[in-house]
């Protein structure tokens, strides 16, 4: 992690390659595809989530991982399909779910962060996703003001 | 990630254009799990059918669109040619016998007939169940397979000692049409010691008990890998099923170990390896009445609408329904839904429990179920089932109330519109 002109900097390795930005949306509880997001929508509704209700289309979800049905990946799928997917995701539970969702919604990933994402990225940071270099850069809010 | 000369070959186009698109999608997917090859593999469960709203649109373009996009990533249509290894479909969302009772329309129960046809024709196994390993899809010990549907990759990883991750639409599509999934997970012998520990002080006897014991682990460990003590060795198919099924509702358990029951741990030290508990968790009569009410979420005890079989009943549950409803009738104000894999409800149908079953008001189901399908009677507010996992999915999925509790507490509210089942 580097700190440098208010700007912080994480590597990390790249799940799907690509450069993307957007605004972070960070939950630290898992997702949930089938029965767990709403894929015309692009949103959170699972009744417990802390997240039910947010939009997730072009943000950049930060988030632990998977959980739930094998139709993880069917439900982002339809999501790009849609045009309502993330831009980027970041997750820190690399599983089959995750990886699989994150290949087949086509939009840069990254995991295996040398910080830990919920401790440095918050919701309403603009955050830089650059795979290829496997790096991810964030603005706090507070700097963007 | 390291390719063999046959899979740069496949990659290539030499097996065709989808087969190309399968490869490239299998490399991706290798490359996100940073996966170090392919592993061959001749067991194939995937969803392959077009019985969805969302789906009817893209079929008007034909079959191999809905293959192309849906079961290999692939923006243009490709002509999808016969699977390379035995492939089944698992459960989809219309009874081809019972659609008009589910309350579908004509035009999807017709694209769901010609999408098996399209399958069919490809070599697609139409098993249409969650529950594989019952209708002739038993993998042998330390077998690759490529599976999907969480109660049945479970079952495949710790009753059988099979090896398979929860596999995805895209990721069987490709498999069923090269024979190859990431080297990743549960593949590598290395993955697959428990790293939690259940100790178990109360006798677990009927499917409730299996049912209950299945919902606490999987709160117990999440995804985690837990072998469980102090249960003995008596528990066949059908409890283990419904552990199972309960553990990877509530928690993401994919592998469980029960020493002296399943394959892979006589011991507890086999089961552990090199590895141990990093936490280990008591379960006894308060966890038990616990987990009993965390099931329940009804009120009101007026009951509509009975499910059984989930996941999909075997023979011998089958057996036992017509027996508690010989000679009874199901409330007037109450339906009741009985769901077998369809190759059950034929054996059923011979053996004469279906007879009794429909006799008594009942509707034996194949092929789905309400949280697969979204659709139940008209007008159902509170459901009685025997199934942690439906009781679990339905209520949060339809919005219904619901309870949980054994079988012959469900057969019973189901004749008397009424549930008085207890823990």
């Amino acid at each position: 992690m580097d700190k440098a002109l208010d700007r912080i900097t994480l590597s990390g390795r790249r799940v799907v390659g690509g450069k993307a930005s957007g605004e972070a949306l960070v939950t630290t509880e898992t997702i949930s595809g089938w029965g767990g997001i709403n894929e015309r929508e692009g949103s959170i509704i699972e009744l417990r989530h802390e997240l039910r209700g947010q939009s997730f289309a072009g943000k950049v979800l930060v988030f632990p991982g998977a959980k739930g049905s094998s139709g993880w990946s069917a439900y982002f799928h339809m999501c790009r399909m849609n045009g309502v997917a993330p831009a980027a995701m970041i997750f820190t539970r690399l599983t089959t779910k995750v990886a699989l969702g994150c290949v087949v919604t086509r939009v840069p990933a990254m995991t295996d962060c040398d910080a830990d994402p919920f401790e440095t990225i918050e919701t309403g940071d603009w955050v830089e996703v650059d795979a290829d270099a496997g790096t991810i850069t964030v603005t706090k809010k507070a700097d963007r003001a | 990630m390291r390719l063999t000369d046959a899979e740069k070959a496949m990659r290539d186009g030499e097996g065709g254009p989808a087969v190309a698109r399968a490869m490239d999608l299998l490399i991706r997917y290798g490359e996100a799990l940073d996966a170090p090859y392919l592993i061959e593999t001749r067991n194939v469960a995937g969803a392959f059918n077009a019985s969805t709203p969302s789906v009817r649109e893209m079929a008007k373009d034909g079959f191999d669109r809905v293959y192309s996009e849906l079961n290999l990533d692939s923006d243009d249509t490709v002509e999808i040619p016969h699977v390379v290894v035995p492939t089944c479909q698992l459960i989809t969302g219309i009874d081809n016998e019972n659609w008009q009772l589910q309350g579908v329309d004509p035009d999807m129960a017709e694209l769901q007939k010609k999408s098996e046809a399209y399958q069919g024709a490809r070599g697609i196994n139409q098993m249409c169940t969650c529950t594989p390993y019952q209708v002739g899809n038993v993998p042998v010990r330390g077998e690759h397979c490529a599976w999907m549907e969480s109660s049945a990759v479970i079952y495949c990883n710790s009753v059988i000692g099979a090896r398979t991750n929860v596999e995805g639409k895209e990721s069987t599509g490709a498999a069923a049409l090269t024979g190859r999934i990431p080297y990743f997970g549960y593949h590598l012998p290395e993955n697959r010691y428990a790293d939690r520990r259940i100790n178990v002080e109360i006798e677990v006897e009927d499917m409730m008990d299996w049912g209950l014991l299945g919902y606490f682990t999987g709160f117990a460990v999440e995804e985690n890998k837990p072998c469980l003590t102090g249960l003995g060795s008596s528990a066949r198919l059908e409890k283990l099923k419904h552990f199972g099924a309960a553990a990877a509702s509530s928690g993401g358990v994919e592998l469980y170990h029960i020493p002296g029951l399943t394959p892979e741990a006589a011991t507890v030290e086999e089961a552990f390896g090199p590895g141990r508990a990093e936490e280990t968790f008591t379960y006894g009569a308060k966890e038990r009445a616990e987990t009993y009410a965390r099931l329940q979420s009804a009120t009101d005890r007026k009951v509509d609408f009975i499910m059984l079989g989930c996941p999909h009943n075997s023979l011998d549950q089958m057996a036992l329904i017509a027996e508690l409803l010989e000679g009874k009738r199901v409330h007037p104000d109450t339906a009741l839904w009985v769901h077998t894999p369809h190759a059950i409800r034929q054996m059923a149908r011979r053996s004469g429990y279906v007879e009794v079953i429909e006799r008594a008001g009942g509707v034996v189901m194949s092929d789905t179920c309400p949280s697969i399908s979204r659709r139940m009677p008209k007008g159902v507010r509170v459901i009685a089932t025997d199934s942690a996992k439906q009781a679990h999915y339905l209520p949060a999925i339809t919005k219904v109330q619901g309870w949980f509790g054994s079988v012959r507490d469900c057969v019973n509210a189901a004749v008397d519109g009424e549930w008085k089942g207890a823990a």
